[in-house]
């Protein structure tokens, strides 16, 4: 199959605006096709990222951006995913290229998120697993990553401090960055003073919920070389949005319980591991060959999960390969060098293709203050609850 | 009188003695597989073509897995109490089962002394009241032996 390249990325600033997510997703969709140099007019294809708490309009979002940008009788799709919408929409979006029934492509996603925890649905569904969990458990998303975090503990040895360090390293990152809406350096000290929210995490710990928005325009590579400098170039690599194979038997959300191993083989990797793996399968390369990553940090301690599902070090050395400097800006292999959800906050439909956003800056060596030097190569992984694995790898 | 004592949800878990009771699931006769909740009549095993589960009880004892608390009311559809009371929830691995389910942890539990691997015990608590009736859910508690 022939290179998918993206030609544009967009993006509306994370924060609490007050707007309606529409707003937003027509922003960074026409920063997006400015950024790429092309007109609305010349997009073939609009896949979107839905939100759940934005009423009918945000189960099409599709439509709902076409409609805001102006119908212009292209066919769209509209993916939920949960927090992998946008991955599973850029997937849209670069099959239809693959497939040679588009030659260029925009993939949009934004939301407007409610104040303070998320929560199911509205309306009484006991055979809804995310109504449960609240229901009979009061099961937020923070009980899960405190869940996670005190696994972590016990099983490895991580501190308290250590997740400050993830917190205090991406929010140096974030300071650089116009599109986070927290630009504020933590010290380890202001850290511990925040409030626990779910032991051992504090408030600061855990990701805010945002409005924000992301777009990108992707282009056949003939149909990128005839429109812009290949220069400017980046290729879509890989994208994995794998879901998990049975028995799956880690936690997650929403579930009350996992998969039971009796009767059944386990799978040769684990859920998180296997997101990666596909990724790095597709681009026929390995963890060795990033020079960045933008990695899910819903919570500080999960940022450490991550490095290790990556393959960045093995199970339990998380820690050390923090305190290393390797994932800070200048070292090794810089990890949220766009601050990460930590100075965004979770923008759902929008976070995934954010992630790739700041990936594209980062390989045109256009990140200013905060540039990986030399980046060739960046990865992102993230997961969207109810079993969406999202990662994409993008190459010069 | 005493109010009766009902399950918040029906078709999770059974009260016995007051306190005590168990949770329950549905197993597959022709792959072993355990499911919780019983969510579908049939196995969702990818190498399994079973088609409908048994009802059984599960284990009402396991290993803790990890925990938590939740120092904060969460949103609707949970029962808060006003006053908000903290709470703290447990993941607790089922040995015959082998499966982690979620739960509560008992009222009282100084979640200071519990560690991974303690073992656990499954008890029936209140989790709030209506003006008829305690609506109960299961809670995990350290086992005293």
């Amino acid at each position: 199959m022939g290179d998918v390249v993206v030609l544009g990325a967009g993006m509306h600033p994370w924060g609490k605006w007050g707007r309606s997510f529409v707003e937003y997703g027509a922003v960074a969709a026409r920063a997006a096709l400015a950024d790429a140099g092309l007109e609305w007019g010349d997009v073939q294809y609009l896949a979107a990222g839905n939100t759940m708490r934005n009423g009918y309009p945000g189960y099409v979002s599709g439509a709902t951006f076409a409609q805001a940008l102006g119908w212009r009788g292209i066919p769209v799709s509209s993916s939920y995913a949960a927090c992998a919408s946008g991955a599973v929409a850029i997937d849209a979006a670069r099959a239809r290229i693959q497939s040679g029934q588009a030659d260029v492509a925009i993939v949009v996603g934004a939301d407007t998120a409610p104040q303070g925890f998320f929560g199911p649905l509205p309306g009484d569904r006991p055979q809804d697993p995310d109504w449960l969990r609240f229901h009979v458990l009061g099961a937020t998303n923070p009980t899960y990553f405190g869940l996670y975090a005190r696994r972590r503990m016990e099983l490895y040895g991580a501190t308290a401090k250590d997740f400050a360090a993830v917190k205090v390293k991406n929010s140096r990152h974030g300071l650089h960055n116009a599109n986070a809406r927290y630009r504020k350096e933590f010290t380890e000290d202001e850290i511990a003073e925040s409030p626990v929210v779910a032991d051992p995490l504090r408030l600061v710990d855990i990701c805010a919920t945002s409005d924000g928005a992301a777009a990108l325009v992707i282009a056949s590579a003939e149909f990128a070389a005839r429109h812009q400098d290949t220069a400017r170039h980046v290729r879509i690599a890989a994208v994995s949005t794998v879901t998990p194979t049975y028995p799956n038997t880690y936690l997650d959300m929403p579930d009350i319980a996992t998969d039971s191993a009796v009767g059944a083989a386990l799978p040769e990797r684990s859920f998180r591991d296997s997101i990666a793996h596909a990724a790095y399968e597709e681009a026929g390369i390995g963890p060795d060959d990033l020079s960045c990553a933008e990695v899910y940090d819903l919570s500080t301690a999960l940022e450490l999960d991550w490095y290790e599902n990556i393959g960045l070090c093995a199970p339990g050395e998380a820690e050390s390969l923090l305190h290393s400097g390797a994932t800070t800006l200048g070292g090794r292999i810089p990890v949220n060098p766009s601050g990460g959800l930590a100075c965004f906050g979770e923008a759902i439909p929008a976070q995934a293709i954010a992630q790739v956003c700041e990936l594209v800056t980062q390989l045109r060596g256009e990140a200013g203050e905060r540039q990986v030097e030399g980046a060739t190569t960046g990865l992102t992984i993230n997961q969207g609850l109810f079993g969406h694995g999202s990662s994409v790898i993008v190459t010069r | 009188m005493s109010k009766p004592r009902v399950p918040v949800v029906e078709g999770m878990f059974r009260e016995d003695a007051e306190g005590t009771g168990r949770l329950l699931g549905g197993k597959c006769p022709a792959c072993g597989g355990f499911f919780f909740p019983k969510q579908w009549s049939f196995c969702a095993n990818s190498a399994c073509d079973g088609t409908e589960l048994e009802d059984v009880e599960l284990s009402d004892r396991g290993t803790l897995w990890s925990f938590t608390d939740n120092r904060y009311a969460p949103p609707a559809p949970y029962p808060a109490r006003e006053p908000f009371e903290p709470y703290a929830v447990a993941a607790v691995e089922l040995a015959d089962e082998k499966m982690v389910v979620l739960g509560q942890v008992a009222r009282g539990t100084d979640i200071g002394a519990l560690a991974l691997g303690a073992e656990m015990q499954l008890v029936v608590e209140p989790l709030y009241e209506t003006d008829d009736e305690v609506r109960t859910v299961w809670k995990w508690s350290v086992s005293n032996g």
